[in-house]
Formats: C-alpha cells, sequence, structure tokens
C-alpha cells in the first residue's frame, strides 16, 4: 500500500491525470506508477460471414486471429508506451524524479485490482478514450470505484494546484474516515479546509460536525464548516463554486443498489457535474 | 475475475459483431438441427425446437461467452436406439435427466476432470464425429437418382466457391436457396426435407413427457442420460477451450456444465432431444465476428422465427442441399492436419487418436471412445514413466558389502524391475539400498521393497535402506511390512 497509480489512455483526461497524480506523489512523497492497460474487448474484429468451414477450419481460424492481435497488439503496445513516455515528462516536470510505467494486458478493473495491495492511490480520468462529450462519466468509474478499496481521485479539467479542500461531511463511517484523513495525511497539509455537511436532522449532524471540526483542528489546519440544506449534490457544487474549492473530498455509494437505481446516487451525480478534481474515499 | 465483467461486456460490447454473426450461425443451424433430428430418428421439429432452446437458455447460463450450443450429431447419435424401442417421449425424459446430471456435474465441479483427456483424444474425438457426421448422410446418397449426386456436388461447389466472389453472405444459405430453386424449377421428384417428418407450425409449448414414472422407466433412459451427460460435456468442453484459444478469452467450465444442464431440462420439457456445444457452429461464430453471449441468443431465437415463418419453404428443401451442408460440417470438424501428423508425432500418440476414433466409428458412442483414448493414453504414460529408472551396484568399503542405487520411478510398472535389479545369489554380509533418487509412488512399488528386503536378510544379509525420501516414507510408514518385525515374521511364515 505504497504507489500512486495513475491510469494513463489516449483520453483527453491523460494529461490532467498525469499532473493531478505527480502532485499527489510528490505531496505523499510516494513512488508513482503510470500504467496502461491494454484492453483487448475494445479492438475491433473483421467479419467473415460466408459461414463455411474449410479444411483445417480451426488450425487456419486460430492462426489468423492470432497474426490479426499479434499487429493489433505490437501497434497498441508501441502506442501505450507513447502515452506512457509523453506522461512520464509530464510527471517529471511535475516534480516526479523517476515514474516507473507500466503496460498491461486484460481488463483495466481486473489489473487494479491485482495491484489493489500495492496501491495508496488511485488516478482516474473521468471518462476513457471513447467518450470526450463532458457530461458523461466512464462506464468503468462507477465499476472501479465499486470494485476497489482505495482511495480514487478522479482528474477533472486542466491541472491546477489545489488550495481550497471542501470534504463533504454525512457522518457516515466513509466520511468519519475522511475526517482523520484530512487531518492526517501529507495531501493535504498546509491547504485550507472546508468542512460541508448536508441534511435535515441538524441536531445529530452539528454534534458530529464539532467532533470533525476538533479533528482536524488539532492536527494543525485551517477549517471553515458550514450546514447547508436542500438537495445535496446541487447544494455542494454551489458552495464549491462559490468559495472557490478546487478539491472535493466524499465517501462513495452509501446506499443500496436498489435503491441508486430508482432514486440514482449522489455519488454518479457528483462525479457527472463536478468541476473541480473529486477524491472518492471507499 | 470474471465476478467483475459488466452485463454490459458480456452481452453488448461488440453487437454490431454478434448480431450478423448470430444470424448466419441461425442459418447454418437449420439444416444441422434437421439433419441431427433425422439421425436420432425424430420429426425434424424435435432437432430444430432442442436447437432454439439450448441455444437460447446456454446464451444466458453458459460459461463461454459466444459459445454456439444446440442439437449435436454426438448427442443424437446415442439416442438411436432409445427412440427406436420406447419413442419421443422416453427421448425428451432422458432429455430431462441428462440435464439434470449435467448439473450435479457443474455442481462437484467435475469440468475439471477434463485434464485427463489428451489432446491426442480429443483429435481422435473430433475426427470421429466428423467420420460420423458424414455416414450418417450415406442414407441419403444410396440408392437415389443421378440428379442427387449432380445436386450434392453442386451444393458443395456452392458451399466453398461462393465465398471467394462475396464473403457478405453465407455460402451455406446460398446453396440451400439455389438447389431449392433448381428443384422446384425442375419439378425434380428428389426427397425432401418435408417427406422426413413434422416442421414446426408454432412457438413451442411446455409438456411434461408422458411417461410412468417408475424404477424400470428410470432403467430405460439412465444409462442413455449418463452416456449423453458425459458426451455432452466432453463435446462442450473441448468447444469452450477450442472458443478460448481462438478468441485469447477464458471461459467458466463449471459454470458451462451446469449451463448446459439447464438448456437440456427446458429442452426436454419444450419437446425438444438433448443437445451440446457445436465445434463446427461455435468455430463459424467466432469467425463470422461473433464475441458475446449476444451472438448466442440471436443465433437461437432467429432459428425460432426463421423456421416457424418460413416452415413451409423449409419442407420444400433437397435433402442434397442438407447432405452437402452437413458434408461440409464433417469436412469443417475433421482434424486432416492430424492425418499428416501420425507420422510425425510419437507412435503411442498415434495409437491413443486411431483407437478412439476406431472404438467410437464402430459403437456409434463417442464416451466409449473417449473412454478407451484416456485408459490407452494412462497406460503409455505409465509405461514411459516407467522407464525413468535404473539401479547401480557398487562395493562398499569391502568386499562383503554392495551398495544399489536406486534412480527413478517405482510403482507399478517398474516395481518388477526394481525386483529384478538385486543379485539375490550373491552372498554378502551387508548390503545398502540407496533410495535417495528414488520416488516409490504405489503399493505395489512399497511391496517390491519389502519382498527384496525380506529377501535378502532370509539369505543371512543386513540390510540397511538409506535417503528414503519423504513422498516415499509416507506410503512406507503407513503400509510397509518390513520395519514391523511382528510382520516381517508373519510374512516369512513364522519360525
Amino acid at each position: 500500500m505504497s504507489k500512486v497509480i495513475a491510469c494513463i489512455d489516449g483520453s483527453s483526461a491523460a494529461g490532467s491525470v498525469c499532473d493531478y497524480a505527480a502532485w499527489a506523489a510528490s505531496r505523499l512523497a510516494a513512488p508513482l506508477t503510470l500504467l496502461h492497460v491494454l484492453d483487448k474487448s475494445r479492438y475491433p474484429v473483421e467479419n467473415d460471414l460466408s459461414g463455411n468451414l474449410g479444411v483445417d477450419a480451426r488450425e487456419h481460424l486460430l492462426s489468423e486471429l492470432a497474426d490479426l492481435d499479434t499487429r493489433r497488439n505490437k501497434l497498441a503496445l508501441e502506442q501505450g508506451s507513447l502515452m506512457l513516455e509523453e506522461a512520464r515528462q509530464r510527471a517529471v516536470t511535475g516534480g516526479v524524479a523517476e515514474p516507473v510505467l507500466r503496460q498491461r494486458h486484460g481488463h483495466l478493473i481486473d489489473s487494479l485490482t491485482e495491484l489493489e495491495d500495492d496501491t495508496r492511490l488511485l488516478v482516474i480520468g473521468k471518462q476513457g478514450e471513447e467518450h470526450n462529450d463532458g457530461s458523461h462519466i466512464g462506464d468503468n468509474v462507477e465499476r472501479l470505484v465499486r470494485a476497489l478499496h482505495r482511495p480514487i481521485l478522479i482528474a477533472q479539467g486542466e491541472f491546477k494546484q489545489p488550495q481550497q479542500i471542501m470534504l463533504a461531511f454525512n457522518s457516515s463511517a466513509m466520511t468519519r474516515k475522511g475526517v482523520e484523513l484530512l487531518a492526517g495525511s501529507p495531501l493535504f497539509q498546509g491547504l485550507s479546509g472546508h468542512l460541508v455537511s448536508v441534511g435535515k436532522d441538524k441536531q445529530a449532524l452539528n454534534k458530529e460536525m464539532e467532533w470533525a471540526e476538533k479533528t482536524i483542528r488539532d492536527a494543525g489546519h485551517d477549517i471553515q464548516c458550514a450546514a447547508l440544506e436542500g438537495e445535496i449534490e446541487p447544494a455542494l457544487h454551489q458552495y464549491q463554486q462559490e468559495h472557490g474549492i478546487d478539491m472535493v473530498v466524499m465517501g462513495a455509494y452509501g446506499h443500496s443498489r436498489l435503491r441508486e437505481f430508482f432514486v440514482g446516487s449522489t455519488t454518479n451525480n457528483m462525479i457527472r457535474n463536478a468541476a473541480v478534481p473529486h477524491l472518492i474515499l471507499r | 475475475m470474471a465476478m467483475t465483467r459488466s452485463l454490459g461486456e458480456t452481452w453488448f460490447s461488440n453487437i454490431r459483431g454478434d448480431v450478423l454473426a448470430g444470424t448466419v450461425v441461425a442459418l447454418a443451424l437449420i439444416p444441422e438441427a434437421i439433419a441431427f433430428s433425422i439421425i436420432a430418428g425424430v420429426d425434424p421439429k424435435v432437432g430444430l425446437y432442442a436447437s432454439f432452446c439450448i441455444a437460447v437458455v446456454s446464451a444466458f447460463a453458459g460459461g463461454r461467452p459466444g459459445m454456439i450450443s444446440a442439437a449435436t450429431g454426438a448427442m443424437a447419435l446415442l439416442m438411436v436406439t432409445l427412440v427406436k424401442e420406447h419413442g419421443l417421449q422416453y427421448l425428451m425424459a432422458a432429455t430431462v435427466l441428462t440435464g439434470m446430471i449435467q448439473i450435479l456435474a457443474g455442481l462437484f465441479k467435475l469440468g475439471s476432470l477434463m485434464r485427463f483427456v489428451s489432446r491426442s483424444v480429443v483429435t481422435g474425438f473430433v475426427n470421429a464425429l466428423a467420420i460420423l457426421i458424414f455416414m450418417a448422410q450415406l442414407p441419403e446418397l444410396i440408392d437415389v437418382t443421378w440428379h442427387v449426386y449432380a445436386m450434392t456436388a453442386g451444393g458443395l461447389g456452392i458451399i466453398y466457391l461462393f465465398p471467394l466472389v462475396n464473403k457478405t453472405l453465407p455460402s451455406p444459405l446460398i446453396c440451400i436457396v439455389v438447389l431449392t430453386g433448381i428443384s422446384l424449377y425442375l419439378g425434380l421428384d428428389i426427397r425432401t426435407v418435408g417427406d422426413m417428418g413434422e416442421l414446426p407450425d408454432t412457438l413451442p409449448i411446455f409438456l411434461i413427457p408422458d411417461i410412468p414414472l417408475n424404477l424400470h422407466t428410470l432403467e430405460i433412459i439412465l444409462p442413455v442420460s449418463l452416456t449423453m451427460a458425459a458426451v455432452g460435456l466432453l463435446e462442450s468442453m473441448m468447444t469452450a477451450t477450442i472458443v478460448d484459444d481462438l478468441t485469447d478469452t477464458e471461459s467458466n467450465k463449471n459454470r458451462e456444465c451446469a449451463g448446459q444442464g439447464l438448456s437440456n431440462i427446458s429442452a426436454g420439457f419444450l419437446g425438444g432431444m438433448a443437445g451440446c456445444a457445436m465445434i463446427g457452429q461455435s468455430v463459424i461464430n467466432v469467425k463470422s465476428g461473433g464475441r458475446t453471449r449476444l451472438s448466442t441468443l440471436v443465433a437461437g431465437v432467429f432459428l425460432l422465427i426463421l423456421v416457424v415463418f418460413l416452415g413451409q419453404w423449409v419442407s420444400m428443401i433437397p435433402m442434397a442441399a442438407l447432405v452437402a451442408v452437413m458434408i461440409m460440417v464433417s469436412i469443417g470438424t475433421f482434424s486432416w492436419e492430424s492425418l499428416v501428423n501420425l507420422s510425425k508425432h510419437p507412435s503411442s500418440s498415434s495409437v491413443v487418436m486411431v483407437a478412439t476414433v476406431i472404438t467410437t466409428v464402430f459403437t456409434h458412442n463417442l464416451a466409449l471412445g473417449v473412454g478407451v483414448g484416456v485408459v490407452l493414453s494412462a497406460l503409455f504414460y505409465a509405461n514411459k514413466v516407467g522407464r525413468i529408472f535404473y539401479v547401480t551396484v557398487d562395493d562398499g568399503e569391502d568386499n562383503n558389502h554392495r551398495i544399489y542405487k536406486v534412480v527413478g520411478q517405482v510403482f507399478y510398472t517398474s516395481a518388477t524391475q526394481f525386483a529384478e535389479s538385486f543379485d539375490f545369489k550373491e552372498a554378502v554380509s551387508k548390503v545398502t539400498i540407496d533410495l535417495d533418487r528414488a520416488h516409490f509412488w504405489d503399493l505395489t512399488a512399497i511391496d517390491a521393497l519389502d519382498k527384496v528386503i525380506i529377501k535378502l536378510r532370509r539369505e543371512g544379509t543386513d540390510v540397511e535402506v538409506v535417503g528414503l525420501n519423504e513422498a516415499s516414507s509416507t506410503l512406507v510408514d503407513k503400509f510397509a511390512l518390513h520395519d514391523k518385525s511382528e510382520a516381517v515374521d508373519k510374512m516369512m511364515g513364522g519360525h
């Protein structure tokens, strides 16, 4: 549990992912790994609809498909190396002396699960290379957040040195962990924090907030508290804009899948409408 | 790892390729399902309903996305006698029972037993299957007019030559359409699919096999069901491996066992016959660009739609066209490379392959063929490993001491050789048996060691055994007699 891992692909977000990863790695004094996963299911296949079986059909098809894969994978491997090299230079500029470059075959989530034990923080983009339309979450993001039990930083927009951090607080176990993280982690050392809650049950929340505020202050951080009302996601984003927050910290997927199916997931809404990076805690 | 695969990936990651491939497969499934029904001795609708049902259920429940399962020749051959002697209702009951056995096999993870089936046996299996499919076409080619030969030859010509011109239309379909057209135009009096029995005119309906539920029924169907379950799983595991290799992805073999069981249970209750994965169709599916579960589902659904709505046209297809398609399937299934390899591969592999083929072709039972193949492979293996064995004799510190060094594997095939390596006639006072580099695998080996030690002792020789390694010593401790004095006395017949 030591490395910062940045997922690099051909999407427009890769640069920003790289910058934020470099920022986090230098703050945490952790080694940075730049990872590119060659996901085979993304390659299209050629169609031959002749539907007949010739002599040694299996053997011929196998060698044909293997040849095709060889050529594609060689190309993909080269492309991946180029992407990683570009990312490496960016990371070096960002202050990480020797980032490790890795390419892996297989599914993105499988690869990251394998690396999970060694991961301290994962940095990803909001969308993969196939989407570039802004208000959409990539297919992988939600599944990734659900599958992995490590903090995930979802990069967004051009890199900007974070100054104002907002912790979305709802007294769940996850956000209590977030409070301790905010208090203890070198990632947030010297940044000014905002502790923000949204909810009707003010009294219960207030008590929790007091504890949270104290914990963070005791650790020597500058902290402002706010209790908002209304719908969670819009209220938080409004606060974020008003106070020039440049990074949001929050817990993820607190409700059951069933409820989320009907009500929608706050986490998904937060990420979808995010204008700044979100650090998701699991 | 497979847990993290989303629905989207196993169903909708390749929609265009899957729909096209599924359509091609559906068109190819129709002649096969009809032909296999005829092999089994039932109406074409039984095979067609089965193919629909098995394909659709295995699309959801199977363990290998992109694999095609339906009514197959391997299974059809096993049910011939049952259908002839007891009729369709018993076949459906046997189909349901087959499914239940396969689900149990999945629960007990018997898919892993496939590791005992060697490559040569697999090659033998597909070759035997190809030969049987071909032989099943012969009745349609014997005692017929020259028109049938001409049609079949023309059909094969279309199947193999049309793709040179156009690869966007399935050539077996062109073959069927053209031959049906010619036969109708010329008004040829040759056999058609309609002559072979009833075709589906409605969607399949749920029905419980009309059989007495008693032990006697079970006695009739159980042997057939067991064999069908075994052959079905074998062919499915082989096909899954083939699809794994072709697509460079993994399958869940135990899920496939259970999924196929569920498919067969459903098929039995919908008036279909038992089936399994199809090597040829799965290859066609992958070749046509099919990769996910969607391709299998499309194949099944499209098959049913075609047959139910085009039933009257399907009945006009001349059997010659079907025979041409089936000959293509058998040519494509046969491993021609294996003929070339007969002279290149070790003779033991070739013997296993040929024995599997011969047994199957003569008994029409792929389970028996595979059984013979597996036993032969095991024997050859035991023989080979048994040859990794030798014993050297050295003098010890004086002339009265012999050291036997045993190197290699000692078990039932090499135990005799082990015993014969000792010279009991030589009168020495001490013998050391050095087992440092030997492995004792089974009771036969332990028994041989016991006998050697006892025999030497009877000659008045002191015997010392050194270097019995861990693996051997466990066995020796548990079963050997020589270090338990009572037992030794008993074995020597007392004093």
